[in-house]
Order: structure tokens, then C-alpha cells, then sequence
């Protein structure tokens, strides 16, 4: 019943390969950056890094369209720079000013930006896969041909609101694509040591929603497993479900000794790093060379470095503001 | 030392997988650090050679602190402070001040600034404290309502003879107002000064033992300011709810009265010299003589007019709050003789001795805030009295008279009066005389 | 209310079904969901009739979900629509506690005034049905612990009628606890009765004396124990808070400053309550106007008993609060 996979060639044309590149790189980059600044006290709070998993957050948003929402999770800057949410204010944000997408109100975290539809990264875990479910709702009933896309770890499904949203979604055939990051870990448990049945599809196929696991490192395949499934529910034909399988190259949260993993196994899953494995596919299909990456890394370099002296310069929100948004400022009638 | 988490304020270098010398580019692992909650490496945000171990294994340091001194790529070996240590950049200090306290729990402020109001504020009579607190350890604390106590002072009651039919027997507004019915004060009595309703047989904040102080209840400096300051807040909270002020505020040209106190002053002993304050007081006493309604009290609803007139000065305490106690007779006393009293009322304010007549006769509060460099103060009127004069620094201003400009000495006189009993016509004339009064030093 | 005033005779449960229906033929944007709402009427048959009215689309039955379908309303209303959720009792809303406490009140804050929660939330509150100790909690005042939320208890046939589309107008989201005992409550309502406004408290029975503050199922007892004070000479002043949050501190205040004495009747338990909210409200801005000690009647601190007499022991009676007023007042009144 899914569109035939022949729609997704697995040879990009050049510019689209550099697109998808230079995403990665920005998220790559960015995020790196945020180590750096983390360390110099700039940013504060928790502070959760996408390092190793750039390809889905690639992959998957660009299969959206921009009037699709998305409600991503605390490890969501790679999910908001890909959306679209300009750097700079998202560095604002984990700086905590007044300039960032949130006013810095929320951080890190809570990224949220509705000129594109960035419903949140949202910190509980499993808390905003309701959220996803009535916005979908809230699509289907007015009728717009808009799908909700659903970020959300494999630590989720543990949570009963999974299941309770599985079951709702699938139930009430609502537009919404949950895609599943599986990194193996949720913060310091692997996904064996707290789940009876590992195969995550499993369980979403058992609430008769269509589900399929997709190399989460493979930023190609990432990007054709989310046309296929957004152009599904898109049709009408209810919810779906995509596992990416993929490795945090990083601590949990911005620093923890990772007494729960090896560095055997890291080493062993830095050799799938996403951007080096699609730079060397590149590179053998003669689509990308050392001036590419070059001019990109330069671009990239350029944008970050505009994003910290944007933050740098921005200014603390007044502290009489500390109030304002606890409630809405119009009044009801 | 690198903040490696949200909690983390200091951390000890464990181990340091560099020396000096050592060839480092950005990511690798330098050193490990023990915080609260775990072990940690430490990554390097930048390439270069290490040029000094600043912390030693086993030493703990706050975030923040140089660990080490890399030098760039390229970079000359300097000397160390050219070259920045990484993880080093101070917190920023976002976070906000304190969020500015509510407004008083009875919601009026004050109009003045708050270095002036305080000062303005007359002593410490008033109010709160039902059991006049450890002084009399023996009585048991009195049981009265908030409400009644409040009545209780607008009425003069002596609430300790008053019996309670409340709960648990507490003495309840209907109590203290049959009380007041069946002690039924003779008006001409009201009228004079010493049946005034003085807020009486509580126990003023501070403390006003009748003789030589008995030994000292055991009330901390501490306390005694919080007791002070809830003093204040009733006595000042209840005025600004229930007087209904106005304000007026001349500019009185004091060169006459500056040179002639000069010139006296030159053949006094320099122990017996006057300082212009007194003037003002007198200035104020004399003045009353002409505009009586601003002296004396409003209670049960009306004003009594005060025959004597006791000037209250206010005098700040230097631990905070402030009290104003009464020089007596203001206007049949010569200036000398008010300086004696003054110098004598302060020095027993700040020792904590003053005398329970000084503390609540006073007829009209006289407020000066000129030491502190005020120019103008709107005070606070001090219930029961219906008038407070203010005074400001005197300042040199330029001045005209007769056409011709010059530079005078010049003080702002400010009335904080009780719309109840007088109207601004008659404050006007107040101020007016005041001023007029100065003029003529020499008749002081 | 003059005599040529048209009247209708309505019950509680029938004024707030004439609010629903009112709502779902106003605005397209309204719909209703919950646990059978639908096909079995409501619960408590509030919803009765409105599926044949309505259609499934717009009286949606849900699972047992209340993590899913509270969540769904939020994203719903983040997504244009204007949900009316129905939660059975306030003790199942303790599965949607994540919904509403840490999305459906922090989103608008924290994403610095970008998305509103237009949502209302209704249920069922309160004891006095022999429903044991997991359907009988009066938890609302735990809801209006939190900032960001609204919290209505409609106690009159006119609020039942009222409170609703105002509720629905209000740009964040707004609790509606119903107490159960009233929905069998029978009276005259104005024939035209609408909206009411859901800031402001009431006075019930205006007095002297004593302020008796109380709102929702014990405003009832409370305008009885008053009828009875006044055959004993003490004029009892009733003041219905109608909203617990944000609260009416200048009718609170007022009441007191005229009467200098406050009993609080709440059927939550009081310690850490809204009882001991009000007053120490009352302490601190109106300690001087009081002439006795804030009292409060509430029900007693024991998970509400099955048995007729124990859960009769447990709640606050009428006898209780003319007793405890009594006492206030004193000899003289």
C-alpha cells in the first residue's frame, strides 16, 4: 500500500545532495559550537546534543511541507535549524534572550516558533505525543491536507502515553507521522535492559498502524522512508510509524561520565557517522569534491559565527516582564 | 575548570592526560575532573600546544577557573596571559535581580520617595503589639481582635479594662466600642491636651520607661526595629487610609534669617550655638498661634483643637525607623531654650530614653530631611495631629525682589494637612505666616 | 427577579447541556470529547442527546485515555479548533495531571507568547453520592495552585448556563469543576439566561456580620447555614467565589472590610488548600478590618468514605458552619 520506493532514486541530483549536506553540517556544526559554549557557561541549564543523528532530523523534515507542524523533543536544535528557525535565534534562545525564538523563556528544551509551525520541543518524555494527536486532530476535522510530524526517543515508548496515542491516532485515522529516534539509550538505559519487546514496529503495528525501522545514519534512506510515509497519511489512510535507528555520539545531557556504553561501541558507531558516510557516497558518485566542502564548511562557519554574535548581543528580557505569557494578553470576547 | 552540567559550581582535577609541551587539537581529551555527581573528561575546544599546567591533580577550583594555558597554532610562546585558557569565560549574570517586593499588604504608598517618608513618619505610639510586649512579662497576652485594637486607639480605650465577649473571649470592635460609651468623656476634657486621645497604654516600639529604665526586656535590636518598623506601618497605613491629606509647598527666602543667626551665633559660646532648626520650629510654633486648625487632634470625628502647642520632631534612629517626640510649649520659649531641648530630645532618642509625655503630645510634627540633601518633603501626617510641616535643604537659588536678581539662601517649607479639618486656603495662610515669620528673626 | 421576568424550570445538568449545545451551534470550531459523551449520554447524562444532534465528528467518545484525548485537546486548540473536553471525575483527571500541568499551562509562557491554549476542560467534582474515596475528591483547588490555568466552579443554575462560552472565548485554558451533587439541582432560570463573565465573585446574601466565602456544591449549605443564622440574630453575608483562580481578592477583601469576619465553607481538604489561600489572602491585606480569627469549615482529612453517615461525618454540614460563624460572632454579634 506505500508508494512504490522506485519515486525515491538513490542518486540525488548534485544540488539536492549538497542541500542535504549542508543541513547536516549546520547541525554538526551548531551543535558543536553549544559544546564550546556550554563549557564557558554562555549556555546553562540542560543542554542535550544531536551529534550523530543529523540524518533524520535531514531526512525526515525535508519530506515535509511548510505548512506541516512538528513537535519535536529536548534534544530538538537539530529538528529546528532543519525546520528553518534562523540560527541566530535559536542561539538567542540557549543564551537566554529576549532575541530567541522563545524569548528565552524556555532554552534549550522548548524551542518553539510558529511561523513554522514548531509546536515545541517539549521535555517531558512521551508528553508531546498527545499534543501531535490533537493537532492532527484539529487538521483532519477542518479538512486541510496538512500532516503533523511526531519526534519522539524509543525511551517513549515505555510511557503510557504511547500506547494511549498509538491506539488514538490509529483509531481516529489521524494525519500525524510518528517518527521514533532510536538511539539506543534513554539517557543511561538501553532500550533492552527496559523493554520486553525491542522491535519498536512491533508495537506500533500491533495498534494496526503501518511501521517500518530505516537506517537512521543513512541520510538518503532516512529522507526516502519519511516521503513514504508522509505522502501515506497525507492520503488520508491514518497514522504511521518510523523507526530510525541511530547513536548519540555524545552524552546525554551535555556531560555524564557514560558508564552505561563502551567507548568500543561509540568508536564502533563513529565509523557510521552520517555526514562522513554520506560525504564518502558522494565523493564515489562524483557529486561532491574538496572545494564543496570547503565553500560549505566556510557558509557554515559564517552562519554560526553571525548566530553567537547575535546572541552576544542580545539583550535580557526585563525582569517586569518576568510575569507576561502566564496568561494571554487579549481578552476572552 | 569547564562547567560540565547545571549544578556543577567547582570540580577536582583528577588526572591530566597532558604535559607541557604536549600537542593537542580540538576534541581531544585533556584532563579528567571529578564534580558532585560523577567523573568527567575534559574536552579542548581548541588546537594548539600545551604551554602550563595551572591546576595541579588533586586540586579543586569553581568553574570558571584556568586549568591550563594552550598555546594556538602558530601563536609565538608568549607570555601566558596573551594567550586565553578555554574553558575560562565568566558566567554572565542574567540572572535577574530579585522581583521588586508587592505593594505594602495594605495597598496605600506613600507619595513621597522613600528616603523622605520614613522621615516623615511621626513616632512610634501607635498601635499594633495588643499586650504591651516582654516589659510586663506577667500579664498574659492580651486577647483582641486587629480590629478592635485599631478602634481601641481611635477611642482612647484602655483596652485592658475592657472585658471580651468574643471568641474565647477575645475583645471584639462592639466591645471596645461599649467601653468607649460607658467611659463617656466630657468634651471640654477631650479638648485639653492631656485627656487627648494619646494612644496611650501601648506600648511605643521605643521603649519609654517612666524612670530610670528597669532592667531591659529581653527584646533584640532586631526585634525591637521589626516591632519599630510594624509601628510605622500601622500608624502610617492607617493615616494615609483614613486622612484625606493635601499638600501645599512654598520657598521662603532665609537670607535674613541666616545672617541674623550668623551674627548671633559669633557671640555665643560655641557650646550654646543654635542651629537653624530652631528657628524653624519657633518659625512653626508662632505660626500655628495664627492658623490654630493645624493644631491639635481629629477623633470621633471631629477636630479638638489643642490650646498648647507641642512641635514633634522627627529624628531618625541610626539602626532605621524613627521616632518623633514633642518639645513642649514651642511658642513661649526662647530660641536657646529650644536648642537646649532639642539637643537633649536627640540625645535620648538615639539612648532610648524618652519620656511617655514626649512621645505622645505632640500637637503638629515638624520634619526636616535638609541634612540628608532633601529640597522638598511631603510627609505623612501622624494620626492623630492634622498637620506636618516639612522642610528641605536650604539651597542658594537665584531670587528676585524689587526687579533686581540675586542669589539667596532658600528653603522649600512643605504642609501635609488633614482636608477633614482645614481647607488649602487656611494651609496657605499657614505657610504664608511661616514664611513671614522668618523674615523677622530678631522677634523669634 | 420581577414577576413578568419569563422563567424557565431547569436543572443544573440541563443548564449546562443548553451551554454545550449553545457553543456547538455558535462556533464550528466547538466540539465535545471525552469518555461516552456520546453514545451512552455523559456520565452524569450531560452530553445526553447531543451525538443525534451533533454527529460523531463533533461528540467524540474516547478511549480510556486521558493522557491522549487532554493532550489532543490542547494540540487541537493549539491547531485552530476549540475543544471541550469531558473528564468523568477529577480523580481520572489525575491521568492527564502531565497534560495539564506541564503542556495545556506552561506553552503559551514558555514559548514566549507564541501558542495560546484556547481549551476547556469540564468535570465532575466533589462528594455526597456514597462514590467512595476514587470518585469523591474535591481537587480543584490543587488546579488553581497552578499559574496558567483558569478554574471555574459554576455553583449556580445561571453559571451552569453561563460560564461555558466564555470559558470557550478565553484565549488560555479553563477548568470547569461541576460538583456532582448538583446536577440534580432544580430552579428558576431566566428563560434568556447567556453568558456570564468568569472573573468575578459574587455575593450571594448580602450581610453584616460575617462573611461566609464558599463556591461551588457547598454554596448551598452555606446560603442555608445563613438562612439559620439570621432566625438567630446574625446577619450572615455569602459571598460565591465562582473562580479559584485567578481569585477575586477585591470582592474577598471588600466583603471582610465590611463584616470584619470571615468562615470559609470548602469541601477540599485544608490543609495546604484554597481555604488556606483565601485566608491568608485576608491576613495579609486585611489583618486590621478583622475581628476574629479567619475560621474555616472543610471536609475532614480522610479519603471520603463510602457509608451514608461516615461520608456525611466527613463533609461540611450545615450545623457545622452556623456553629462555627456562631462562635465568630460571639455574644453580641
Amino acid at each position: 500500500m506505500m508508494a512504490a520506493t522506485a519515486d525515491f532514486p538513490r542518486h540525488p541530483s548534485r544540488e539536492h545532495a549538497l542541500f542535504l549536506m549542508r543541513e547536516m553540517l549546520r547541525i554538526r556544526r551548531f551543535e558543536e559550537k553549544c559544546a564550546e559554549l556550554y563549557s564557558a557557561a554562555k549556555i546553562r541549564g540542560f543542554l542535550h546534543l544531536y551529534i550523530g543523528e543529523e540524518a533524520v532530523a535531514v531526512g525526515a523534515i525535508h519530506a515535509l511541507e511548510p505548512d506541516d507542524a512538528i513537535v519535536a523533543t529536548y534534544r530538538e536544535h537539530g529538528h529546528a535549524l532543519a525546520r528553518g528557525i534562523p540560527a541566530a535565534s535559536i542561539m538567542a534562545e540557549l543564551y537566554g534572550k529576549q532575541e530567541g525564538c522563545s524569548r528565552g523563556r524556555g532554552g534549550s528544551m522548548h524551542i518553539f516558533d510558529a511561523a513554522t509551525h514548531f509546536h515545541g520541543g517539549n521535555a517531558i518524555v512521551g508528553g508531546g505525543l498527545p499534543i501531535a494527536v490533537g493537532l492532527a486532530l484539529a487538521e483532519k476535522m477542518r479538512a486541510e491536507p496538512r500532516v503533523t510530524a511526531c519526534f519522539f526517543g524509543e525511551g517513549a515508548v515505555a510511557e503510557g502515553e504511547f500506547h494511549e496515542c498509538m491506539n488514538l491516532a490509529a483509531l481516529w485515522k489521524l494525519p500525524v507521522v510518528f517518527f521514533c529516534e532510536n538511539n539506543l539509550y534513554a539517557m543511561g538505559t538501553a532500550l533492552k535492559r527496559s523493554e520486553s519487546e525491542t522491535d519498536l514496529c512491533l508495537k506500533a503495528t500491533s495498534y494496526e498502524m503501518p511501521a517500518w525501522p530505516v537506517d537512521g545514519m543513512d541520510v538518503l534512506a532516512c529522507e526516502e522512508a519519511a516521503r513514504r510515509a508522509v505522502l501515506a497519511v497525507r492520503s488520508g489512510e491514518g497514522p504511521c510509524f518510523v523507526e530510525f535507528r541511530t547513536y548519540r555520539f555524545r552524552a546525554h545531557s551535555m556531560y555524564d561520565p557514560q558508564l552505561y556504553r563502551t567507548k568500543e561501541e561509540i568508536e564502533e558507531w563513529k565509523k557510521r557517522d552520517p555526514i562522513v558516510l554520506f560525504e564518502a557516497f558522494l565523493r564515489g558518485q562524483s557529486l561532491f569534491n574538496d572545494d564543496d566542502s570547503k565553500r560549505l564548511e566556510d557558509e557554515v562557519a559564517a552562519e554560526l559565527k553571525k548566530a553567537v554574535e547575535f546572541a552576544e548581543a542580545g539583550t535580557w528580557e526585563p525582569v517586569e516582564e518576568l510575569a507576561k505569557f502566564v496568561y494571554s494578553e487579549r481578552k476572552p470576547g | 575548570m569547564p562547567a560540565l552540567g547545571a549544578d556543577m559550581e567547582a570540580g577536582t582535577v583528577l588526572q591530566w592526560l597532558v604535559k607541557p609541551g604536549d600537542a593537542v587539537k580540538r576534541g581531544d581529551i585533556v584532563a579528567v575532573v571529578d564534580t558532585e555527581k560523577a567523573t568527567i573528561e575534559v574536552e579542548i575546544f581548541q588546537s594548539g600546544v600545551v604551554e602550563k599546567i595551572v591546576v595541579p591533580e588533586g586540586e579543586k577550583v569553581p568553574v570558571g577557573e584556568v586549568l591550563a594555558i594552550i598555546r594556538a597554532d602558530g601563536e609565538a610562546a608568549a607570555p601566558p596571559p596573551a594567550e586565553k585558557p578555554k574553558p575560562a569565560a565568566a558566567p554572565p549574570s542574567p540572572r535577574p535581580a530579585a522581583r521588586p517586593p508587592a505593594p505594602p499588604p495594605t495597598g496605600e504608598q506613600a507619595p513621597a520617595p522613600p528616603a523622605t517618608k520614613a522621615a516623615a513618619v511621626a513616632p512610634s505610639v501607635e498601635k499594633p503589639k495588643a499586650p504591651p510586649p516582654p516589659a510586663r512579662p506577667e500579664h498574659p497576652r492580651l486577647r483582641i481582635s486587629p480590629l478592635a485594637m485599631r478602634v481601641a486607639l481611635e477611642l482612647g480605650v484602655d483596652v485592658s479594662k475592657v472585658k471580651g465577649t468574643g471568641l474565647d473571649g477575645a475583645i471584639t470592635r462592639a466591645d471596645v466600642e461599649r467601653a468607649a460609651k460607658a467611659a463617656a468623656p466630657t468634651p471640654a476634657k477631650v479638648a485639653a491636651p492631656e485627656a487627648a486621645p494619646k494612644p496611650a497604654p501601648v506600648t511605643p516600639p521605643v521603649e519609654a520607661p517612666k524612670a530610670p529604665a528597669p532592667p531591659k526586656p529581653a527584646v533584640s535590636p532586631a526585634e525591637r526595629q521589626a516591632m519599630m518598623r510594624k509601628a510605622i506601618a500601622a500608624a502610617m497605613g492607617r493615616s494615609k487610609r483614613e486622612i484625606p491629606h493635601y499638600y501645599l509647598s512654598t520657598e521662603i527666602d532665609m537670607s535674613r534669617a541666616m545672617e541674623w543667626l550668623r551674627a548671633g551665633n559669633l557671640k555665643r559660646p560655641v557650646t550654646e550655638r543654635l542651629l537653624y532648626a530652631v528657628m524653624l520650629l519657633k518659625a512653626v510654633a508662632l505660626a500655628v498661634r495664627e492658623v490654630p486648625e493645624m493644631n491639635g487632634f481629629f477623633v470621633e470625628g471631629a477636630f479638638k483643637r489643642s490650646e498648647e502647642i507641642h512641635v514633634g520632631v522627627a529624628i531618625s534612629l541610626r539602626t532605621g525607623g524613627l521616632v518623633a517626640p514633642a518639645i513642649h510649649d514651642v511658642d513661649k520659649k526662647s530660641l536657646s531654650e529650644i536648642m537646649v531641648n532639642l539637643r537633649d530630645l536627640v540625645k535620648r532618642v538615639r539612648a532610648g530614653v524618652l519620656r511617655s509625655s514626649e512621645i505622645a503630645d505632640a500637637t503638629i510634627t515638624v520634619t526636616s530631611l535638609g541634612e540628608e540633601g532633601v529640597e522638598t518633603v511631603f510627609g505623612i501626617i501622624y494620626p492623630p495631629q492634622v498637620a506636618l510641616v516639612g522642610f528641605g535643604k536650604i539651597v542658594e537659588r537665584p531670587w528676585a525682589a524689587g526687579g533686581m536678581v540675586g542669589a539667596r539662601p532658600v528653603i522649600s517649607a512643605t504642609l501635609s494637612a488633614d482636608h477633614r479639618v482645614s481647607d488649602g486656603h487656611r494651609g496657605a495662610l499657614f505657610l504664608a505666616a511661616i514664611a513671614r515669620i522668618l523674615q523677622e528673626p530678631e522677634k523669634l | 427577579m420581577s414577576a413578568q421576568a419569563k422563567t424557565v424550570r431547569i436543572t443544573y445538568r440541563e443548564a449546562m447541556r443548553q451551554a454545550i449545545r449553545e457553543a456547538l451551534q455558535r462556533d464550528p470550531r466547538v466540539f465535545l470529547m471525552g469518555e461516552d459523551v456520546g453514545k451512552y449520554g455523559g456520565c452524569y447524562a450531560v452530553s445526553k442527546g447531543l451525538l443525534e444532534e451533533f454527529g460523531p465528528e463533533r461528540i467524540r467518545d474516547t478511549p480510556l485515555s486521558e493522557s491522549a484525548f487532554v493532550g489532543a485537546g490542547i494540540g487541537a486548540a493549539m491547531g485552530g479548533m476549540r475543544p471541550i473536553v469531558e473528564i468523568m471525575t477529577v480523580n481520572f483527571s489525575l491521568l492527564a495531571l502531565d497534560q495539564i500541568v506541564n503542556n495545556a499551562a506552561t506553552i503559551l509562557y514558555m514559548s514566549g507568547g507564541q501558542f495560546n491554549i484556547p481549551l476547556v476542560i469540564r468535570m465532575t467534582t466533589g462528594a455526597g453520592r456514597q462514590l467512595a474515596a476514587q470518585h469523591s475528591h474535591s481537587l480543584e483547588g490543587w488546579y488553581a495552585h497552578i499559574p496558567g490555568l483558569k478554574i471555574l466552579t459554576p455553583a449556580t443554575l445561571e453559571d451552569a448556563r453561563g460560564m461555558l462560552w466564555t470559558a470557550l472565548e478565553d484565549p488560555d485554558p479553563v477548568l470547569i469543576f461541576e460538583n456532582g451533587a448538583l446536577y440534580n439541582m432544580e430552579g428558576e432560570m431566566a428563560a434568556d439566561a447567556g453568558a456570564v463573565d468568569i472573573d468575578k465573585a459574587a455575593i450571594r446574601r448580602p450581610g453584616t456580620d460575617i462573611s461566609l466565602m464558599t463556591y461551588g456544591g457547598t454554596l448551598g449549605k452555606t446560603l442555608e447555614a445563613a438562612a439559620e443564622l439570621a432566625r438567630a440574630g446574625v446577619n450572615a453575608e455569602v459571598v460565591d467565589l465562582r473562580t479559584l483562580r485567578p481569585l477575586d481578592d477585591a470582592t474577598i477583601l471588600d466583603s471582610v472590610t465590611r463584616t470584619h469576619r470571615a468562615l470559609i465553607v470548602d469541601e477540599g481538604w485544608r490543609s495546604g488548600s484554597i481555604s488556606a489561600e483565601i485566608s491568608a489572602r485576608i491576613m495579609e491585606r486585611a489583618f486590621y478590618e478583622l475581628d476574629a480569627p479567619v475560621a474555616r469549615v472543610c471536609s475532614a482529612e480522610v479519603p471520603i468514605p463510602y457509608a451514608k453517615h461516615l461520608e456525611d461525618a466527613a463533609l461540611p454540614q450545615v450545623p457545622a458552619i452556623v456553629e462555627a460563624a456562631r462562635a465568630m460572632v460571639g455574644e453580641h454579634g
